[in-house]
């Protein structure tokens, strides 16, 4: 069983992520746990190394440098816990996101019930679907068998009836499963998850027990037609997720062991960590994070006691990138160009960033392309994720983006932008936020490591997150309106506690800001003008205390949805104002 | 930092594992000397199965159909062979639909593989087998040049080099090709259309060697029965002068072009290898490499993207780049002796 961690003082956490592996130190200062330092590193996944240990040995030998301190003794090993002498650490904890993507078949019995929750719990972890199976499934078993022969997944995802419910028509499903298990030589037999009736726990072992790598039982994701529950079955995934890179490649293992078995999926210990937020905040809005890296695109959603994480490697920016063609066209991704550049650029941008997926841009040009490619990406993600939430949030229409409070955005998209107003007008024009919500971008991409160290020490986390670890871009109002460009849609004054204040007056289709330092609050008087809706109810307002950030307090009038001019010249003319107002060159 | 290392060598070792994708027969022996499209090892593969539903076609339990079955694991069975027949005055039975072998009875069910194809692996390289991988394939050594590139078709074949491409940034066009090039392996530039592709496919030639291709042909040229490869990327980039220079100098020597699909886990990548006479073995590439004055590097990033120099220097702590990023980079030389500031992670050292 894992040790815990409450009583240890320092934690090491690394996230080996699909292009870099980072080492971070938390240790207690001042009676309080911080963020004390990160050493980067190339994961070592691939090619020549196979083996993310080095990489993680890397990124601390990088940290030892920076902390001035020992963690890794003259064979590289981990030093645990702290010694007299102020070396090595007292706990470990480890997120992991490299690795090839994994091939999954979902099982279910109606394409609305069973196979959505499939689906749904699938892309809680890093895979992608290739294949299909259900009762409107027309193809005979012996096609089904030569397409799993064929696609070879890594991961198989059972469910369907109620507990206690059909029996029969599961059976039927699982023998193509079995059989094509069978036909498989030992070492590339899938992974198989039975998240169904419970009642058929022998049954599923009797067909397919013997002949997956490895056999697992979660509560069923649809206990009744009425209910949903994929929390308890994607706690098992991210177990079978880590089963299944222990397998694939060299290096899990003993950093599994070095963890003492706190090791899990990056984007679930990001989900963790935003369910924990939710209940921490309480608030009736939703806490939203994003993360836009290399290996995928994660949106992790808190509402209330209910979360839902999707974790899409379609949408990831590393070598997954030709792809995102199969979901968008180029002319899309250029419509978020501040440069004119042709379609043919953007293509080629894709397959070439796609062999080097840890390459940065290093001129303006690239980086403007980088940038649109990003906001495509997280653009497509966020309104897949939108699909998956719950009914009955607080929101302020039902097709626009929920309410939310605060959001939360890291992975490299995001926190290598070269000026915080370029990662806040990303996330701006993808999330589309609506009302009043804080922007926080995750420049060391905590979120995750904290997530994972949550379970074990929920003192942490708290203490880091109010540590200033996260940079607060500042407090965003997007009014919900419709009007025509230029037309005034809402005014507003901020009382500063030096009894400052300062005023702008929002017209539609524009970017403002006020000035509102990290660490400063201040009261926001907002009038809504031609019927405008900030949380507030249509056409209301009211004051509300507001808290500082890089950029202060930014008032986006351009409308929601979002809805660029057609006229490309006139677009780029607009997203080049829209950067140089958030501080932009 | 750790730096990615791509492959363009003079004169190296070369060890390459080549493996069935299922177990089969090894067909070579240690110490064997192979050529290129010698056959190393091979297994017969069924891409498709019938499931024979005995139970339901006879309308009998799971269990009587069991006994009613006829074959056994392992039979060799030609079409319209009897599986299994009911009883009754007029019985019914179940035939092999079509000719294949059974590998599953039981549950009142028959599964069989048809459509068996033989699946030949072929040694790719020329040289010297240095370890026998029993049931799935051979290890293989060999000296020579060496090119690695970033994509291949998947294919691989053996021919005489062909120079077409008069200088790194050469386009191959359909015009270029003609009959004498039949059975070469030609270096060429970019290609930009389809049809060249076509066309090198008509005369046949054996390969191309390409410094770039557009994305809109990858399929085209996934569809091609002759090695492609790629040094550089896509769209219309020339090729890097260290590939360039080692290509032009080797035209008319017997090349291999291994047109591997790239997989950056496994660690596969498409080359070409020129075998060349030794009296001892090169030392063989390094495979890691940290970023050092004095290695030669190749920009794998806009701008100088395909550009080789050497590292002069690792700038210390980050760097601001043109972009406003910041990053760990180095003072690179370039071969037109301009000296720029590149970030590390757009560098990879070559040699």
């Amino acid at each position: 069983m894992p040790s815990s961690l409450v009583d240890g003082n320092s934690l090491l956490a690394i996230d080996v992520g699909a292009a870099n592996t980072r080492a971070v130190h938390f240790d207690v200062i001042e009676g309080e746990y911080r963020f004390v330092a990160s050493g980067t590193a190339p994961t070592t996944a691939e090619a020549p190394f196979k083996d993310v240990a080095e990489g993680a040995r890397n990124a601390i030998e990088n940290l030892q440098k920076i902390l001035g301190r020992t963690l890794l003794d003259g064979s590289r090993g981990l030093i645990t816990p702290t010694q007299p002498n102020g070396s090595g650490v007292d706990a470990l904890v480890v997120t992991l996101s490299a690795g090839p993507v994994i091939k999954t078949v979902v099982v279910g019995l109606l394409k609305d019930v069973s196979l959505e929750s499939a689906r749904r719990l699938t892309e809680s972890t890093y895979t992608r679907i290739v294949d299909t199976i259900g009762l409107t499934d027309q193809r005979k078993p012996d096609h089904q068998i030569d397409s799993i022969l064929r696609l070879r997944p890594d991961l198989v995802v059972i469910t369907g009836g109620t507990d206690g419910g059909a029996s029969l028509s599961i059976q039927k499903l699982l023998e193509p499963i079995g059989l094509a298990s069978f036909l498989l030589p030992q070492e590339k037999r899938p992974a198989v998850l039975f998240a169904g009736n419970e009642k058929m726990e022998a049954e599923v072992k009797t067909l397919v027990g013997e002949l997956a790598t490895s056999l697992h039982f979660s509560p069923n994701v649809r206990p009744s037609l009425e209910t949903e529950d994929l929390d308890p079955a994607e706690r098992e995934l991210a177990r079978m997720f880590i089963n299944i890179r222990k397998r694939q490649i060299k290096g899990v293992d003993l950093l599994d062991l070095w963890s003492g078995g706190h090791i899990l999926p990056t984007a679930y210990a990001t989900g963790r960590m935003v369910r924990f937020l939710a209940k921490v905040y309480g608030s009736k809005k939703g806490i939203l994070s994003v993360d836009l890296g290399a290996s995928a695109a994660v949106i992790a959603a808190g509402f209330n006691g209910k979360s839902t994480l999707k974790v899409m490697p379609q949408f990831g920016l590393g070598e997954n990138l030709p792809g995102l063609l199969n979901y968008t066209s180029l002319d899309d991704i250029l419509r978020w160009s501040s440069l004119d550049v042709s379609t043919g650029v953007v293509r080629d941008y894709l397959y070439q960033k796609a062999l080097y997926p840890s390459t940065i841009a290093a001129t303006r040009e690239d980086l403007a392309i980088a940038q649109a490619v990003a906001r495509q990406a997280l653009y497509l993600a966020m309104q897949s994720a939108r699909r998956d939430f719950p009914q009955n949030i607080a929101s302020i229409k039902p097709n626009l983006t929920p309410l939310f409070e605060p959001i939360l955005a890291g992975g490299g998209a995001l926190s290598d932008a070269s000026h915080p107003g370029q990662s806040l007008l990303l996330l701006l024009d993808t999330i589309q936020p609506v009302g009043v919500t804080t922007i926080i971008i995750d420049q060391n991409n905590l979120l995750p490591l904290l997530g994972s160290a949550a379970s074990q020490n929920n003192i942490l986390p708290v203490q880091v997150l109010d540590s200033g670890a996260f940079l607060s871009v500042g407090t965003v109002v997007s009014p919900v309106v419709s009007a025509t460009y230029g037309t005034p849609v809402l005014r507003a004054k901020l009382n500063y506690e030096n009894g400052a204040e300062a005023r702008v007056d929002l017209k539609y289709g524009t970017l403002e800001t006020l000035p509102l330092a990290n660490g400063e609050t201040g009261n926001l008087t907002i009038q809504t003008l031609r019927g405008a809706d900030v949380g507030f109810g249509p056409g209301r307002s009211g004051t509300i205390p507001v808290s500082g950030g890089a950029l202060g307090v930014v008032f986006d009038g351009r409308g929601r949805p979002l809805d660029l001019p057609s006229d490309a010249v006139r677009r780029r003319e607009l997203i080049k104002k829209w950067v140089w107002t958030l501080g932009g060159e | 930092m750790l730096a990615p290392v791509n492959h363009i060598s003079g004169l190296t070792s070369i060890v390459r594992e080549r493996l069935l994708p299922v177990s089969g027969t090894v067909l070579v022996r240690l110490n064997q000397k192979v050529s290129p499209m010698d056959v190393v090892a091979e297994a017969r593969w069924a891409r498709e199965h019938v499931l024979l539903d005995v139970a339901r076609l006879l309308r009998v339990s799971t269990n009587a159909a069991d006994r009613l079955v006829k074959c056994k694991v392992d039979d060799e069975l030609a079409a319209g062979v009897e599986i299994a027949v009911g009883k009754g005055l007029f019985p019914r039975s179940v035939r092999a639909p079509r000719e294949g072998r059974v590998v599953a009875v039981g549950g009142g069910q028959v599964l069989m593989e048809v459509g068996q194809s033989k699946v030949e692996l072929r040694a790719g390289i020329p040289g010297t087998i240095v370890e026998i991988l029993p049931n799935r394939g051979a290890v293989i050594q060999t000296a020579g040049a060496l090119i690695q590139g970033v994509w291949g078709n998947g294919r691989i074949d053996s021919g005489l080099l062909v120079n077409l491409a008069e200088n790194p940034d050469g386009i191959l066009t359909v015009g270029k090709l003609d009959i004498s090039l039949r059975g070469s392996i030609i270096l060429a530039g970019m290609v930009k259309d389809a049809e060249t592709l076509q066309a090198a496919a008509d005369l046949p030639v054996r390969g191309l060697i390409l410094s770039s291709l557009f994305p809109s042909l990858i399929q085209k040229a996934r569809e091609m029965r002759y090695p492609i490869m790629v040094t550089d990327g896509f769209g219309s980039l020339p090729m890097n002068s260290a590939a360039y220079k080692l290509l032009s100098t080797n035209a008319k020597r017997e090349v291999t072009v291994n047109a591997e699909i790239f997989d950056r886990y496994s660690g596969a990548r498409p080359e070409v290898i020129i075998p060349l006479p030794i009296s001892s073995n090169p030392p063989s590439p390094r495979e890691v490499e940290t970023f050092a004055p004095g290695l030669q590097v190749r920009m794998r990033r806009p701008p100088f993207m395909g550009m080789i120099g050497s590292i002069v220097s690792v700038k210390p702590g980050l760097s601001v780049l043109p972009s406003g990023l910041r990053a760990p980079a180095a003072e690179v030389k370039l071969e037109n002796d301009q000296t720029v500031v590149a970030p590390l992670v757009n560098l990879e050292v070559v040699g």
